[in-house]
């Protein structure tokens, strides 16, 4: 299932990437090299295998939900790259023009 | 015993020395000479007094993907440098209670996505035994910190043979633990069903030590197992050649295909030969999904990579870009800057096989098969097998910049990646030398059988003596 030009920058734009355009080829054709060779697995019969197959098995227990404090020795705003009063701050989400 | 705090002392200075210059091997990325002095006076103090500590002054070198307070954990990226973790994995914490001084931080491929340490930010190590060549990767730091005589122990991370295949490179023993064996907490996610923190070591026994020292229930990993860790091994003495009559050793036919560089099939053959002279049963066996195990690995990695590499936004971790008009603009800006090129292959490659139409077709489908390839290892042990034995990699080192097609790179892991699909414990160590450059053999077991995997490899490794290094 080869993808195109179109289909990358759509990707990107969900994880979140930005693509130069001079890139862009590039990339296409990498990942194109890269998905032929996943697509041998459509050939491979796996009726026998359930949904819930996957589940790790020995040593894997349900544990009570309870939530146990991380032994941080540092608040978490100040790893942040740009804080204040315990917040984090980051550039506004849309203009005014835009709201 | 030698004063630890000279140990320490030596160890950083190793590291020092090798690190700079045209000829630099860069395996080292961080140090902190005077924490891990006051670490090794806190040790030496406490084992003076009579502490136990199986590991009292023993320096030991961690990946850059494991939190440590003391030393930045940037996972060899430009979007965490200069990060340092609030917090320490459990495993780091594990070890100094045992008396093991961190003395450095290892470079590795960005975010454990590579086999040769070549994507790091920091640059490419060389390998020790041959600085043209890779140290193979993602942990090509870690072995090549053992390789060079820095530490005898050095941590890494598996996530498709990224202990095993730098350890072989290098021509040390690596170390893969059953997943669930010891705890991920503080290790950075990169495929969060397929990591595991794993060891380097000089000897089989060492990396045995340092793999139990840090096994265990954690609370802090919800998938950490609640299964007995073994009894810690007996360090004095020398390895002995103990016998291995009543083992079944399997020797899958898939591992050594026609296309299988014939002198490490040499290697491989002297290697069973000895197992067999302990007496031990070898059988042929099959694994018949093993050329599945690469598709399979490069969708679920790559997709788990693409969701647990989302929290990297320039928010809450790291350089951020600067100047961005609004907060969107700010996310793609510090991503597309921060992350290399291989990591952003992979965060496509993941969020193109999780996305609305392709998802069934590629994870799901990659699921079902990992489940196929996770049952030829249960049938093959159920058969009475005890004991797998491959090569660990196709070929030794290769050089620096020779492999430059991605595919072509993902197929130097086809050996050691279906250990980690499965969940299954495997070692690697060393068993000769090709052209001068280290051969590692692969020995893999059923969940939570490293005592039996590693008793197999040291008498393997006394057996094979000095011709493991020749």
């Amino acid at each position: 299932m080869p993808v195109s030009g179109k289909d990358v920058r759509k990707i990107a734009d969900l994880a979140r990437l930005s693509l130069a355009d001079t890139d862009l080829p590039a990339i296409t054709e990498q990942m194109n090299s890269i998905l032929a060779h996943m697509d041998v697995l459509t050939r491979v019969d796996t009726t026998s295998v359930g949904a819930t197959d996957n589940v790790p098995g020995k040593g894997m227990t349900l544990r009570d939900d309870r939530v146990a404090p991380i032994p941080m020795n540092t608040t978490a705003p100040l790893l942040a790259p740009d804080s204040r009063d315990g917040f984090i701050l980051v550039p506004r989400l849309a203009t005014h023009e835009d709201a | 015993m030698r004063n630890i705090i000279d140990v320490t002392n030596e160890s950083i200075g190793r590291a020092t020395d090798l690190r700079y210059g045209p000829d630099g091997l860069n395996i080292i990325v961080a140090t902190n000479r005077r924490s891990s002095i006051a670490a090794a006076e806190d040790v030496a103090a406490a084992y003076g007094s009579g502490t136990a500590m199986p590991l009292a002054g023993v320096p030991i070198a961690v990946k850059d993907n494991i939190a440590t307070l003391d030393m930045p954990t940037t996972c060899a990226s430009r979007v965490l440098a200069g990060y340092t973790s609030p917090y320490e994995a459990t495993a780091i914490t594990r070890l100094r209670s045992s008396g093991a001084v961190i003395v450095a931080k290892t470079n590795m491929d960005e975010f454990a996505m590579g086999s040769s340490t070549e994507s790091s930010a920091y640059g490419p190590t060389r390998n020790p035994i041959d600085p043209e060549r890779a140290p193979g990767g993602s942990s090509g730091g870690s072995a090549a910190a053992v390789a060079a005589g820095i530490v005898n122990i050095a941590l890494g991370s598996e996530t498709g043979g990224s202990v095993r295949q730098p350890a072989a490179f290098c021509g040390v023993v690596g170390v893969k633990p059953t997943y669930g064996r010891v705890s991920r907490f503080g290790l950075v996610a990169f495929g969060s069903s397929l990591d595991q923190i794993g060891v380097c070591a000089r000897s089989v026994r060492e990396a045995e030590l340092a793999t139990y020292v840090m096994s265990g229930l954690d609370p802090l990993d919800a998938t950490s197992a609640d299964v007995t860790v073994p009894p810690l091994p007996d360090m004095t003495g020398s390895a002995r050649p103990e016998s291995l009559k009543g083992l079944t050793v399997g020797i899958p036919t898939e591992y050594f295909p026609d296309s299988l560089e014939p002198d490490v099939r040499a290697k491989c053959d002297s290697a069973i030969d000895k197992m067999r002279e302990l007496g031990a049963s070898i059988v042929n066996v099959s694994l018949p999904h093993t050329a599945l195990a690469i598709p399979v690995y490069y969708i679920i990695a790559p997709a788990e990579a693409s969701s647990n590499l989302a929290r990297f936004d320039g928010v809450r971790f790291g350089p951020r870009a600067a100047s961005a008009a609004d907060l969107r603009t700010m996310y793609d800006a510090t991503r597309s800057k921060g992350f290399g090129a291989e990591v952003q292959r992979r965060i496509l490659i993941g969020t193109y096989v999780l996305s609305h139409g392709y998802y069934d077709a590629y994870y799901r489908k990659a699921q079902a098969v990992r489940e196929l390839i996770s049952r030829d290892f249960t049938n093959v042990f159920g058969s009475g097998v005890d004991i797998l034995f491959t090569p660990t990699t196709p070929t030794p080192a290769f050089k620096l910049g020779a492999v430059t097609d991605p595919y072509e790179m993902y197929m130097s892991d086809i050996f050691t990646v279906t250990a980690n699909l499965a969940g299954i414990p495997a070692i690697s160590l060393p068993i000769g030398r090709v052209r001068g450059l280290p051969v590692g053999g692969q020995l893999l077991a059923k969940h939570f059988d490293e005592p039996r995997m590693f008793r197999a490899a040291e008498a393997l490794e006394a057996a094979l003596g000095e011709g493991a290094h020749q």
